[in-house]
């Protein structure tokens, strides 16, 4: 799928746009880059020459958070535009190398990372997970790529399936057959790509008798719900799940923690999809908790900036991380724990800390590790 | 059947003849049954036009009168009238519109001749069924209903009332005044909002001629023009008004020491459960809040109150009281809620202190608000940097798109006198300076002149750093993001509707545009009007407006209500419809279907009847009902199949 240039201007509305810059002072990347969403707007309405508009670097540092197009007032899809610019690039073949090659890999093996696509499933070898084509269930568990093969976040998914087991939900996984859900594929401007994985992982769903998805990360959760076409799955992300199951008592959180800790909003979890609440709930549900709120909470959440391809970008930012000043942000409040519930915030914290030296002061968690440790 | 019909073709200049054979025409009317002269003419409308009618009228003895010319919205008033003063009905007239449906919108000239024709056939055809009607006349009360007593309400009843006419006030709230009598000083002029209003307040309590009705709200509304019946709910105030003396005493002893929120204060100071709403409150009384009473709102309480109170005026016992008045014309003036920034998180309103709403401002700002005009923090500090952000809640398809028209100037003034008080730098954060009044850019360069400092670009987020709020933004004009510090940051919020404004609307059956609030009759023209005729709109209810808009809306809502007051009848169209007693099988359907509820059903006879006095003539119960027992003066069936007839042959 092409996107043309020429119908920008239609496509994302960009005549709406009255310049307040709405966008541009609350963008997390103001200071990290030269991009400027609002002179970018008028300068793609207005160009002879948008060749020389899409060379820019800066057009790899937007995060797709979203905080300016869901602020706007005139009704600007700024977001769309960028994604738009990218697609142009894309099939010209412009893009950066390590853009392509996440593309390319996930063409070849369904994971932006590229490993191999027999081994999607090894983390969950021996958990005695239902899987799909297998054995039956109506509930999918969709892992995810970072879930799948990134060490760290495979603890997750560990966590993850241990807290489902407790609970007696019967569920299942894809195994082999998961591919990626393609929400960062879109981000990263291969409309075609993203297309065809949601063609062929909706085939696959309902082909496999899947009645209805939970999803590890925020990010797939924002593809099956907003995205796919001809989905007409219902799908929840897992604190949505986990939220149910403690307030119904089906999941009983018997040991204390001691811990204080704050919550960072993932961006595709919070201001794109709403979902404040249910994580807040299950913090505040676990025993010997004290949760203690962030400045920057909920709609204002400052995006940790591994959104929007940026797991896969190289450069095109300077100075100090969101993810550092968040840590700061946490530290500063007395919290002892950060949790988040999205891969990509748990691999930014991380480094974050690294980098910040502060890991004798704070440690992140998802939220899902932390209710495995209290049951 | 021995009918004698004029047929006038008019050229309109060469609007009709330049395309339609106007001679043609001619000829062809003269062999239509019933014609008994047919002429054309350059301007029909013109007096030689007219009169020319008016010599044939006499010479033939003609009975009916079909006009081919322009649009009947032009001149089917000329004409009847023309006939009115020859001695013939008005409603034997029908006009052929062989401009607009023919002429404007044709080029072929042999077509649109032959086009004419069988809109002028079609017409004579119609004629000749129709039937003479006789206007209604009614009696108009000579007294007015305003609704809400800001001050688009009081101006309108001052108005009124000086014109000698009886005027009936109601307002919601215990005081009169509404959101002006919260305004610490007004823009351009920097006059006083007090200074100029109480004067007005005063006035309406003094003035014998209106009858001042707070706590109160309208419950129903039955009736028509000139004569509309109003069922008014007084709400218990548990004060007997005429035994108050505004002391205070009982505030003082009021055993909820902690109080709740002042509405008065917009939260900005406390109040007991039994409280004057202000010190120049009209009337000035204590009233008790039933929700924050402990003996009303929990059975149990010392009632120091009432122990306090010399005048014995407080009543437990005091119950809602319905009124019923007659009156012949409504102006609805319920004015404005401000927008509640809580919907744009972003602003951190209700999360951080420090961070209030334009009107909130003009609270910290009066001399009779809670610091006695002194602009200090929360803390009781002097704020060393304050930030106006414009457009919260206005200009923004999250919220409301329409501009609320008065942000920009107060948060000029508020800048102003912020400055003024404090010496603060202050940041204004605009997208554009809407300052369209007389005397607003004047205004705006004397507050650039203070040195308050501007920054193109709306406020995007505010949020804590260091312990002080900070401001993100873009300068856009340089292109290049901002997070300024500041101490104080102050919301230029909107101006919605009121929140209960559809079921204002249902009760009066008016109706709201698409940004809520309520609809005039025409934009530029009728600006005032509803489209329930004798029923007014003025000041914010119809729009956001500032105070010299709102008192100019609301003069001319009062003159329209007294020149239908100062006719004493109103005449009425004719053209209504009845129910056929002998035809009408009482299904009700028509009951069902009338927007105007202007048919009741006769329980006694078992039929529908349709009352004169509230029928609009829509004509949707002759097209529902099926047994043709209802039937439309001017629209009756024979005359519109006869036109059908006309038009197809």
């Amino acid at each position: 799928m092409k996107i043309d240039p020429k119908t920008f201007i239609k496509d994302f509305q960009l005549n709406f746009c009255i310049q307040c810059g709405t966008c541009t002072g609350g963008c997390p990347v103001k200071y990290r880059s030269p991009l400027n969403m609002r002179r970018l707007v008028r300068e793609t309405h207005l160009t002879d020459n948008f060749s020389s508009i899409s060379k820019r670097a800066e057009l790899w540092a937007c995060t797709t958070c979203s905080t300016c197009s869901l602020r706007c007032p005139s009704g600007v899809k700024n977001v769309e535009l960028i994604m738009g610019i990218r697609n142009f690039l894309a099939n010209k073949g412009e893009v950066p190398s390590t853009i392509r090659d996440a593309l390319e890999n996930t063409l070849l093996q369904g994971n932006p990372w590229g490993r191999f696509r027999d081994r999607r499933a090894d983390w969950a070898k021996d958990l005695g997970v239902k899987i799909f084509g297998e054995e039956t269930s109506e509930t999918l568990l969709y892992v995810g790529c970072a879930p799948s093969y990134d060490p760290r976040v495979q603890s997750v998914s560990n966590a993850l399936v241990s807290i489902l087991q407790k609970a007696e939900v019967d569920f299942g996984i894809l195994g082999k057959k998961e591919s990626c859900c393609g929400n960062e594929i879109r981000r990263m401007g291969e409309q075609a790509l993203f297309k065809k994985l949601a063609k062929d992982n909706t085939a696959l769903f309902k082909k496999s008798g899947v009645k209805k998805i939970i999803t590890i990360s925020p990010h797939c959760y924002n593809a099956f719900k907003n995205e796919y076409p001809d989905l007409n799955i219902p799908v929840q992300h897992y604190t949505q799940v986990l939220a149910d199951l403690i307030e119904s008592g089906k999941l009983n959180l018997s040991k204390g923690l001691e811990i204080s800790a704050t919550f960072h909003d993932p961006c595709f979890l919070g201001k794109q999809n709403k979902v404040f609440d249910e994580p807040r709930k299950i913090l505040a549900s676990i025993p010997g908790c004290d949760f203690i709120e962030m400045d920057r909470s909920r709609e204002r959440s400052l995006c940790c900036e591994g959104g929007g391809g940026r797991m896969w970008a190289e450069g095109g930012t300077e100075g100090k991380r969101n993810g550092e000043i968040r840590i700061r942000e946490a530290v500063a409040i007395g919290a002892k724990t950060l949790a988040t519930a999205c891969p990509f915030c748990l691999l930014t914290f991380e480094d974050a800390i690294k980098i910040s030296g502060l890991a004798d002061q704070i440690v992140v968690k998802d939220i899902a590790e932390l209710i495995a440790e209290s049951i | 059947m021995n009918k004698k019909i004029g047929v006038y073709i008019c050229h309109c200049g060469t609007n009709i003849a330049a395309t339609v054979d106007c001679e043609a025409l001619v000829r062809f009317s003269s062999t239509m049954p019933g014609v008994k002269i047919a002429r054309d003419y350059r301007y029909l409308c013109s007096d030689p036009g007219q009169d020319l009618i008016k010599k044939d009228i006499r010479e033939h003895s003609l009975d009916r009168v079909v006009i081919a010319a322009c649009s009947p919205r032009m001149h089917e008033t000329t004409f009847r009238n023309l006939l009115l003063a020859e001695g013939i009905n008005p409603y034997l007239l029908n006009i052929a519109n062989i401009r607009e449906q023919c002429s404007w919108v044709h080029h072929d000239r042999e077509k649109a001749t032959e086009k004419a024709q069988n809109i002028l056939r079609a017409a004579v055809a119609r004629v000749l069924g129709q039937e003479a009607l006789t206007t209604r006349r009614f009696g108009v009360q000579p007294s007015a209903m305003v609704v809400g007593a800001g001050i688009a309400g009081i101006q309108a009843a001052l108005n009124i009332a000086s014109g000698g006419m009886k005027v009936i006030l109601v307002d919601q709230a215990p005081f009169i005044g509404g959101h002006m009598a919260q305004l610490d000083k007004t823009f351009p002029t920097l006059d006083c909002s007090s200074c100029i209003f109480t004067p007005k307040t005063v006035e309406v309590a003094r003035n014998k001629q209106i009858e001042l009705f707070v706590s109160s709200e309208v419950k129903e509304v039955t009736g028509f023009v000139g004569n509309f019946k109003v069922r008014i709910q007084k709400n218990p105030t548990y004060v007997n008004f005429a035994r108050c003396t505004g002391c205070g005493d009982c505030l003082e002893a009021c055993v909820l020491k902690k109080g709740v929120p002042s509405e008065f204060e917009e939260g900005m100071a406390r109040r007991r459960a039994i409280y004057i709403p202000f010190p120049q409150a009209v009337p000035l009384k204590a009233i008790v809040d039933k929700e924050s009473c402990l003996l009303l709102s929990k059975g149990k309480c010392k009632k120091t109150c009432v122990e306090a109170c010399k005048a014995g005026a407080i009543d437990f016992d005091q119950k809602e009281e319905v009124i019923e008045k007659e009156v012949g014309s409504i102006i609805i003036a319920t004015g404005y809620d401000p927008f509640d920034p809580r919907l744009l998180p972003q602003y951190g309103y209700g999360v951080y202190d420090n961070i209030i709403t334009s009107l909130q401002f003009e609270r910290l700002s009066s001399p009779s608000g809670p610091n006695l005009g002194e602009i200090l923090l929360k803390d009781g500090t002097v704020p060393k940097a304050i930030a106006f952000l414009h457009c919260i809640g206005s200009r923004d398809e999250n919220t409301n798109l329409h501009c609320s028209r008065i942000c920009c100037m107060a948060s000029m003034k508020q800048a102003h006198l912020a400055k003024e008080k404090t010496g603060a730098e202050i940041y204004e954060f605009y997208i554009d300076i809407n300052a369209f009044g007389k005397g607003y850019q004047e205004f705006y360069k004397r507050v650039r002149e203070e040195g308050i400092f501007f920054i193109r670009g709306k406020g995007s987020e505010i949020f804590k750093r260091d312990g002080r709020l900070i401001v993100a933004a873009e300068d856009t004009l340089l292109g290049t993001p901002v997070e300024i510090p500041v101490d104080l940051a102050v919301l230029g919020t909107g101006l919605t509707a009121r929140r209960d404004a559809e079921k204002v609307a249902q009760t009066f059956g008016i109706s709201r545009s698409a940004d809520g609030f309520f609809m005039e009759a025409h934009p530029k023209l009728r600006p005032v009007a509803t489209q329930v005729d004798g029923i007014f709109l003025a000041g914010c209810c119809q729009g956001p407006k500032d105070i010299p808009d709102t008192v100019a809306q609301a003069s001319a809502a009062a003159a329209e209500v007294m020149s239908l007051l100062a006719r004493g009848e109103i005449e009425v169209e004719p053209t209504i419809a009845s129910i056929d007693p002998e035809l009408c099988a009482g299904c009700k359907l028509c009951i069902e279907i009338c927007p105007h509820s202007a048919i009741e059903f006769l329980e006694m006879k078992g039929i529908s009847a349709v009352n004169e006095a509230l029928c609009k003539g829509c004509g949707a119960c002759t097209a529902i009902c099926p047994n043709k027992a209802a039937r439309q003066n001017h629209f009756t069936q024979t005359q519109v199949l006869a036109e059908v007839e006309g038009l197809v042959t």
